[in-house]
């Protein structure tokens, strides 16, 4: 099913409006509902069947790992085609790999891992290589540029 | 900011969602036990701190129609990149901009910038107008386009988490 031609123009506003924060007071959706001109049920609504739907991840805070004492990297693998869906199954059970992609490139898989500590970083690396096989590659940020990530629905 | 053992309570009480209700801040108070302005000043103190980045929502791209999703990586010189690294973060069309380390040999790149577009082609004309950037024109460089998604999710954190 294609999500995205299911969006109507409201659906459109609120994830427009939202992506740039939700207020922090003491009726914070009848302030979004008043800005967009809905009553307040169908914002929460609306806000609901997002998520059901599965176009929304998630409504809440987007944290700061490294400030909480997390740890966050990306890493990436060179996995041989014929191993790729196992090898995506084994990283995927590991409950501390928060995205997965795979990318036209040798290096075919980029996997982002998040951790309660910085330290359990390397224990959940080499617990991908235990069970892959393969070399993780870490590629820790050493500085951050822009992390807007907003898309105009 | 010193997180207290209070914000931690509140910070896992919003983990996973806010509710939809008329007043979640009263609730997640309620929850944690503390007053609805308690809960409201801390998440704003964590919010102004950078603790939080953002309250609000996240969307999966492809979802609302950005199919096409780049990681375009470049091999900057070091002395150069964290100026090219701000330029790069200042366009418009860069989702995501970070200075990384380089696992050499296999992998001589060290800024990686994110594209998220409604098709390859239109990607592809954004990666051109990004070498014509000072000090990106004979950069070397590779764009990567992912061509499944197999898992997407926040961060979570199972416990509340240990301040650093």
């Amino acid at each position: 099913m294609n999500a995205e031609s299911n969006l109507d123009a409201a659906d459109r506003a609120l994830i427009n409006h939202l992506q740039g924060g939700f207020p922090i007071v003491e009726e914070p959706f009848a302030e979004v509902a008043k800005h967009l001109d809905m009553d307040e049920e169908e914002v929460t609504r609306r806000l609901s069947d997002l998520l059901a739907r599965g176009v929304l991840t998630r409504f809440g805070p987007m944290y700061h790992a490294e400030r909480l004492g997390g740890g966050l990297t990306l890493a990436a693998m060179k996995v041989p085609d014929d191993d790729f869906d196992a090898v995506a199954e084994a990283v995927n059970a590991q409950p501390e790999v928060a995205h997965n992609y795979a990318r036209d490139h040798a290096f075919n898989m980029w996997f982002v891992i998040a951790t309660e500590t910085p330290e359990r970083i390397a224990g959940v690396i080499a617990e991908i290589e235990t069970a892959t096989g393969l070399t993780v590659h870490d590629m820790p940020k050493r500085r951050e540029f822009f992390v807007g990530l907003r898309f105009e629905a | 900011m010193d997180m207290t053992e209070t914000h931690q309570c509140v910070l896992a009480a919003v983990a996973d969602g806010l509710p939809f209700s008329p007043s979640p801040y009263a609730d997640i108070g309620r929850q944690v036990g503390v007053d609805e302005e308690t809960v409201i000043a801390m998440l704003s103190d964590m919010l102004e701190s950078g603790t939080i980045k953002r309250l609000g929502l996240v969307a999966r791209h492809r979802e609302l129609g950005y199919r096409a999703n780049a990681m375009v990586v470049w091999d900057v010189a070091d002395e150069l990149v964290d100026a090219v690294g701000q330029r790069m973060g200042a366009v418009d069309f860069v989702t995501l901009c970070y200075r990384r380390t380089r696992r050499p040999p296999d992998w001589p790149y060290n800024l990686f910038s994110m594209i998220h577009g409604r098709d390859r082609a239109t990607v592809l004309a954004q990666v051109d107008e990004l070498t014509r950037l000072p000090g990106l024109t004979d950069v070397p460089r590779s764009v990567l386009f992912s061509s499944r998604r197999f898992k997407q999710r926040g961060a979570r954190y199972a416990r509340p988490p240990v301040p650093a």
